[in-house]
């Protein structure tokens, strides 16, 4: 293999013993190796070996659900990142944001990227819904789906909602104040959730540590776990459904 | 030949139960080969890239959004010091906007978990399963049972002086009875004449959630009193 020397040395590390340990295919220039790179790959092989290829075009699903995957995969690095200078407790958490501002190499920038990425998800999932719900793609097989699709965006809500107490200003406290009123008025239950949400009667430390181990444990673990069955079950139900469609004139049978 | 194997040992409790291959062709019929003529393309690299490519547009948006706006940080919380208006998240503000006109029990409860049950059941109720154009067969009974619901809606929803329901249940349900005969109208009413029901039902309840999460969001000042969005009154 002659070449620059970039292509050859990169040539030369992917065909070395140890690379091929852990990639076992070659270079993916032949179709059996373009196979193996998706299923080879724990991550990948969610997908199948080949796709049809009206399913890549962009009104087929506009890729709002993978907008909300990157959305995800973005507000789990900040997130993960944000959690490195933060305290759950009174004031401090509050400290933290002005910490953040200006003490922090970049703070602000991680801040605002955690909040806009987590707007831009609840947005793109509804959207998600919507699309999924006009193409008409909840129809058996997807039924089971269709569900868990819903029961996703309940979460993304409430992992959004979390999120919105942890800074600890104004903003964050009386929204959460607010929204957790209207939990209050739910007949027989509508109390005792809202104690144990808060950890007491108002919004206060105890809440603040609670919704902190809500959105940074529990409920992202629910999300991860739903996403992966839900990924899983758009293939097991024979991959992304867009556009209804009529048998094309040229589908015969033999 | 189909590599099923036979019904006596996929429903056979016996562990030791070998598939045998059995292959019966007859001549006089052909088995029958459903040929869909579709290109498949393979996913590495023509998914994948395409995936990879989305990420990194997504991340570049984001970034370009978090680099030009920042996030609104307050002072710090304070439990004696109502700021008025008291605003939730922004997805929540159409909830907020209907406990303005109703009991907190009915949009606080009854109207969220009215909205969850009836998307679970969406792929579970037969009228969405079957539904073709709703004015396809145009009966008049049909149309006098919409009529009804559409009015026993707005009646519900002018009761409670709730406007931002009512305007959008109006304009929508005018649509919907637009369409009927629309097959042979123009090329809006011929696309309107397509829609089936679950879809008007669906399109008003977007429309509705959308409405009055502007409204909560943009139109809503001191006591949830109504100010334009461009009047600057935010309390400090």
């Amino acid at each position: 293999m002659k070449g620059a020397w970039p292509v050859s040395l990169s040539r030369w590390l992917l065909d070395s013993s140890v690379y091929r340990s852990i990639v076992r295919h070659g270079v993916a220039d032949t179709n059996r190796n373009r196979s193996l790179v998706v299923f080879e790959n724990l991550f990948l092989h969610v997908h199948p070996v080949k796709v049809r290829e009206k399913t890549l075009r962009f009104r087929h699903t506009y890729w709002l659900g993978g907008i909300s995957l990157a959305c995800a995969l973005v507000l789990i690095a900040t997130g993960v990142l944000l959690m490195f200078y933060y305290h759950p407790s009174v004031p401090q958490a509050y400290r933290d944001m002005k910490e953040l501002e200006f003490v922090v190499d970049n703070g602000m920038f991680l801040r605002n990227m955690h909040r806009w990425a987590a707007h831009a998800m609840v947005f793109a999932s509804f959207l998600h819904m919507l699309r999924v719900f006009f193409h008409r793609a909840y129809r058996p097989p997807r039924q089971f789906n269709w569900v868990i699709g819903v029961v996703l965006l309940i979460v993304t809500l409430l992992l959004s909602y979390t999120g919105y107490l942890l800074p600890w200003d104004q903003l964050a406290f009386w929204g959460v104040s607010v929204g957790t009123n209207m939990a209050k008025e739910a007949p027989l239950l509508g109390e005792k959730v809202r104690f144990l949400l808060l950890g007491g009667n108002i919004v206060s430390e105890n809440a603040l540590l609670r919704f902190y181990v809500l959105h940074c444990v529990v409920l992202p673990v629910g999300l991860l776990l739903l996403l992966s069955v839900h990924i899983w079950r758009v293939r097991k139900d024979g991959g992304v459904q867009g556009p209804p469609e009529e048998p094309s004139e040229r589908e015969e049978v033999r | 030949m189909s590599s099923i194997p036979p019904l006596d040992i996929l429903e056979s409790a016996d562990p030791l139960a070998t598939p045998r291959r059995v292959a019966l062709i007859r001549p006089d019929i052909r088995p029958a080969v459903r040929t869909i003529e579709e290109r498949y393309v393979m996913t590495f690299p023509h998914l994948i890239v395409r995936e990879i490519i989305l990420f990194q547009l997504v991340v570049i948006a984001l970034a370009l959004a978090a680099i030009l706006v920042d996030a609104p940080l307050e002072g710090i919380a304070n439990p004696l010091e109502t700021p008025n208006p008291a605003k939730a998240p922004w997805y929540f503000l159409g909830l907020q906007e209907l406990l303005h006109y109703f009991p907190p029990v009915v949009a606080g409860v009854l109207m969220p978990v009215l909205v969850v049950v009836a998307l679970v059941v969406i792929p579970y109720a037969r009228i969405n399963l079957s539904a073709g154009p709703l004015w396809h067969e145009a009966s008049a009974a049909r149309a006098l049972v919409l009529a009804a619901a559409t009015a026993g809606l707005v009646a519900l929803f002018s009761a409670f002086r709730c406007w931002p329901i009512v305007v959008p249940t109006l304009l929508i349900a005018s649509a919907m009875f637009a369409a009927r005969g629309g097959e042979r109208g123009g090329a809006l009413r011929r696309a309107l004449a397509r829609i089936t029901l679950p879809e008007w039902i669906m399109f008003w309840f977007a429309v509705v959630a959308g409405i009055l999460t502007l409204v909560g969001t943009f139109f809503r000042g001191p006591g949830w009193s109504f100010v334009w969005p461009w009047v600057s009154a935010t309390p400090g």
